[in-house]
């Protein structure tokens, strides 16, 4: 009787998109589009569309131009077209980016620091880790932390805090972890809020923030930084002059070639990794999703029948993508302390 | 394409963004949180190493005090022994002095009565022989009352000597 119920329910639940489809003729979904609108950039931050209008949140747009200098104003006017000059692109080069024509009439980017929805999302995201941590920060500073521990949120967040530390930063970076310590835990925590934030369905989460290589390659630069500026002289001289037979680092320096090719390629599989991890989550839970708008237009039955099928793997997709949001920035933040400590590492003493 | 190339103007926010939380988190927010769990994880030791000399401590505290119970102990058995013998001691001494007591009083009274009745023998002695000398009066009163009697004696005590004489 109960599962009766639930079934009627889903049932009921779909209705209306069947009735919906068949009042419109618009519902075709273009698949690619739908998809490339929700985990890619956009210059708006589209929320709903209701009664076939689009609700968002304009953002502001800010470009200069070669030729006209700085502008700045809102993405709502782009909607109706060109603005002082700019509009949204459709041609294959810059599909969906502003451009602008120069005399000759071709499109070229200006130079674009547009405040876009994934920027918006860091902002947002990275406010709430500020406050999530420095609330945490204030606790210890109101109380002593020596005589008492943290209880609620203070303790969950000391509990991952000391997880990272001693799990991964201690292990795996050395003796002088302390000195890596808050960069690798800066990193680990701005990661998995980005990570939670994007599984969130609705503003303001759901922006593909750490699925973006712009943001991931930040970030993969920042650990390339801390591992190559700081590299003590062992590291170098293994890099440049490694423990293998002459010949193979003259004439030919075979080896420290390679080295320094594996010096790039760390930080580089850093960046593609959680890039294509986070990518493919959000592109997985939007392809399940999209299965239930795909069989809106055949037939009440297949459509709640696939409905059930969708909501069953896109619940089972969110709890994996929890999942996901919580390994890839353990394992960014794990294998940039182990780079970090391989830099660090002292000549063995024989 | 616009996938997998870095969009530029993200890429100066993300730097700008990363940028600021790097400096506030590791300003502010890490290192006062990670530096107070180390404190504390530091005084916890410190405890547990405290808790562990306090509780050697204690039961070294423990195994002296049995060692204190325990020779005291054995302090009141050997006084109580000692006690004992000097009580038995005492006595065994007292009972000799009063059996040396008790002997020379047996001894004195011995010679005492030995001597009253040397004393009593020799009275009864004396007396006896007041009284035969007395007895012996008498009788020779009696015998010699007469002139004859007393003749007829003295013949035959001359008798007597002469007969003896020549010999």
């Amino acid at each position: 009787m109960k599962r009766l119920r639930y079934i009627l329910v889903l049932l009921l639940a779909v209705l209306p998109l069947y009735a919906g489809a068949q009042e419109s003729d618009e519902v075709d979904l273009d698949i690619q589009e739908y998809l490339f609108g929700h985990v890619g950039d956009a210059y708006e931050w589209h929320i709903t569309t209701v009664n076939g209008k689009p609700v968002s949140i304009p953002l502001p747009v800010i470009v200069r131009s070669k030729t006209t200098g700085w502008h700045c104003f809102s993405s709502k006017h782009l909607e109706e077209g060109a603005h002082e000059g700019f509009y949204i692109s459709t041609s294959e080069k810059y599909n969906g980016k502003i451009v602008e024509q120069n005399a000759a009439g071709e499109e070229i980017r200006p130079l674009d620091l547009s405040i876009t929805k994934n920027v918006l999302a860091l902002m947002i995201n990275s406010l709430i880790l500020i406050l999530l941590v420095l609330s945490t920060a204030r606790w210890y500073r109101k109380h002593d932390a020596v005589e008492e521990a943290p209880k609620g949120f203070p303790g969950l967040m000391e509990m991952m805090v000391t997880m990272v530390e001693d799990d991964i930063i201690k292990e795996c970076v050395g003796k002088d972890y302390k000195r890596y310590s808050p960069y690798l835990l800066t990193a680990f925590f701005f990661i998995f809020i980005n990570n939670l934030m994007g599984i969130v369905p609705f503003f303001p989460g759901g922006a593909n923030v750490t699925g973006n290589i712009a943001v991931t390659l930040v970030l993969a630069v920042c650990t390339f930084i801390a591992v190559n500026v700081f590299g003590n002289k062992h590291y170098w001289k293994d890099i440049l002059w490694p423990d293998v037979p002459t010949w193979l680092k003259v004439p030919v320096p075979l080896m420290p070639a390679i080295e320094i090719i594996g010096m790039f390629t760390k930080p580089f599989s850093l960046m593609v990794r959680l890039f294509a991890n986070i990518f493919a989550g959000h592109c997985m839970i939007l392809g399940v999703v999209a299965v239930i708008f795909l069989t809106a237009k055949m037939g009440v039955a297949m459509n709640a029948g696939l409905s059930a099928v969708a909501i069953f793997l896109g619940v089972f997709m969110d709890v994996l993508e929890l999942l996901v949001a919580f390994i890839q920035a353990y394992v960014f933040t794990m294998l940039s302390a182990v780079f970090i400590g391989m830099s660090r590492q002292e000549a063995e003493t024989e | 394409m616009s996938l997998i190339t870095p969009d530029f103007g993200l890429l100066v926010w993300m730097t700008l963004i990363f940028g600021i939380v790097f400096f506030v988190l590791a300003k502010w927010g890490f290192p006062l949180i990670t530096g107070m769990v180390d404190k504390r994880s530091d005084r916890i030791n410190k405890s547990i190493a405290e808790a562990h000399e306090a509780e050697k401590m204690l039961s070294d505290l423990a195994g002296r005090q049995e060692r204190m119970i325990e020779e005291t102990r054995r302090e009141q058995a050997r006084i109580l022994k000692e006690a004992a013998d000097a009580r038995d001691k005492l006595i065994a001494d007292a009972k000799e002095q009063a059996r040396d007591e008790a002997s020379k009083l047996i001894e004195e009274a011995r010679t005492r009565i030995a001597a009253e009745k040397e004393s009593a023998l020799r009275d009864i002695r004396t007396e006896v022989a007041g009284l035969s000398v007395d007895v012996a009066e008498k009788v020779l009163r009696e015998k010699l009352s007469t002139d004859e009697a007393q003749l007829a004696l003295i013949d035959k005590m001359i008798g007597e000597v002469t007969a003896s004489k020549p010999n």
